[in-house]
């Protein structure tokens, strides 16, 4: 017999901290974003749309997309979704065909401090 | 516009108000996450807790096989600076012998983050361990003497990489390279040699593809999965014992989510000194800064 006591004490504990936590705070990563990260879309999207894995807080809570030059070509401020806290929204000016970086900072509830940038493309490449 | 929650008030006040409040993250440097490997200590302070490490060591020259269970845990006293403490139970059978059974021993320490550097995805740590003697069963492995292990930890993702080359962003290299001092060089007739220990672990992260390179369409549970290859090896160069290396490579897979990690990798040993056949572990590991992140999940202070 392989250390029975041993096992059942780990899994309880184990088990006793998983069940202590409160649920909803951890970072927030990006879960998907429209348009993808990293593709090529045919037509000029009206606004980059993440979406996250946690509940965003919005003073704390930014997005940019620029072109390759550097130049912002969002027509206003990253806005969370009052529907859904998890949704992070840039609207955009009308974009040509080019690369387009986005670049966010995400704070969560619990004042966790998420980052990361990402690509995609107008028109074909 | 937006209604902030009294959760989410208190969040910003504290951001606002008090330099450094923010919670710290476990592993982050930049837009990389590190996750917690299981051979190679992390280069980051943490609120952490491994619990079980579950290990099924290659079977040794003598025939004997191993089975561990440890623990251990990581906590924040200020937000560069912590406390690690951590044990092992082992299961040893040896044929035609006794089964040996006890713990192998109790190890602490210290760690302090030398530098987070954001923008390369970079991270350095240093760190003071000690194995304590007769913490444990001596039949089990514990040592009968103390050894204090100074240890350099460093991380590096590939994130900074030329555009041209975006399916290596992914990658990451995790490290550290330690000195094992004896505090006595002989007990009970043995000569306790002074060990060099290096391991790497090359981390190839899902999520990294999907968030910042490009969105490849694989779900749960991929998206979220890191597999990697750990590497460690002791060397000791004194007192008789030198040129007996030893070490395993460790392939495997960490599954990252929110609050916890899965990890499970093979044991293969390097050299028969190391044992022979395959090995196995696996650990479940707790992320406390998500799960507890108003009280042990928490910095004791914040200087």
């Amino acid at each position: 017999m392989v250390a029975p006591r041993q096992i059942t004490a780990a899994a309880v504990i184990a088990a006793a901290v998983a069940l202590g936590a409160r649920a909803g705070y951890a970072h927030a990563f990006l879960d998907h974003a429209s348009p993808a990260v990293g593709s090529t879309v045919p037509s000029p999207p009206a606004a980059v749309t993440m979406w996250f894995t946690q509940q965003l807080e919005p003073a704390f809570t930014t997005a940019v997309v620029t072109d390759t030059a550097g130049d912002n070509v969002g027509a206003g401020a990253a806005k969370i979704d009052p529907r859904d806290p998890a949704e992070l929204q840039v609207p955009l000016k009308p974009l040509s065909p080019g690369t387009y970086t986005v670049t966010w900072h995400a704070l969560s509830v619990d004042t966790h401090r998420t980052q990361g940038h990402f690509t995609f493309d107008v028109g074909q490449r | 516009m937006h209604r902030i929650s009294c959760r989410g008030l208190a969040a910003v006040a504290a951001v606002a108000l008090l330099p450094g409040a923010e919670a710290l993250a476990h592993g982050f440097a930049g837009d990389r996450f590190f996750p917690a490997t299981i051979l190679t200590d992390d280069p980051f302070v943490a609120d952490e807790m491994s619990l079980p490490t579950i290990t099924l060591n290659p079977t040794q020259s003598d025939g004997s096989r191993e089975l561990d269970i440890g623990s251990d845990l990581s906590a924040l006293i200020t937000p560069n600076w912590d406390f690690t403490i951590g044990s092992d139970w082992a299961h040893i059978r040896t044929p035609a012998l006794p089964t040996v059974t006890g713990g192998t021993g109790l190890t602490t320490g210290t760690q302090y983050q030398l530098f987070i550097n954001a923008e390369h995805e970079a991270m350095a740590l240093a760190d003071l361990d000690v194995t304590w003697r007769n913490t444990g069963n001596l039949s089990a492995g514990a040592p009968d003497f103390t050894t204090l292990s100074p240890t350099f930890d460093f991380g590096k993702g590939f994130g900074d990489l030329p555009d041209s080359l975006p399916w290596l962003k992914p990658l990451a290299l995790t490290g550290n390279i330690a000195l094992d001092f004896p505090v006595q060089t002989k007990t009970n007739g043995m000569q306790n040699p002074n060990d060099v220990f290096y391991g790497f672990a090359v981390e190839y992260s899902i999520p990294y593809l999907q968030d910042e390179v490009k969105d490849v369409g694989l779900g749960p549970p991929f998206n979220r999965m890191i597999p990697l290859v750990e590497f460690a090896l002791t060397s000791p160069f004194n007192r008789g014992y030198g040129g007996t290396t030893s070490g395993t490579v460790q392939p495997g897979v960490i599954w990252a989510g929110q609050y916890f990690q899965v990890g499970a990798e093979m044991i293969i040993p390097t050299n028969s000194l190391s044992g022979h056949g395959i090995g196995g572990v696996v650990q479940l590991h707790f992320y406390l800064d998500d799960l507890f992140p108003h009280s042990i999940g928490r910095p004791i202070s914040q200087w």
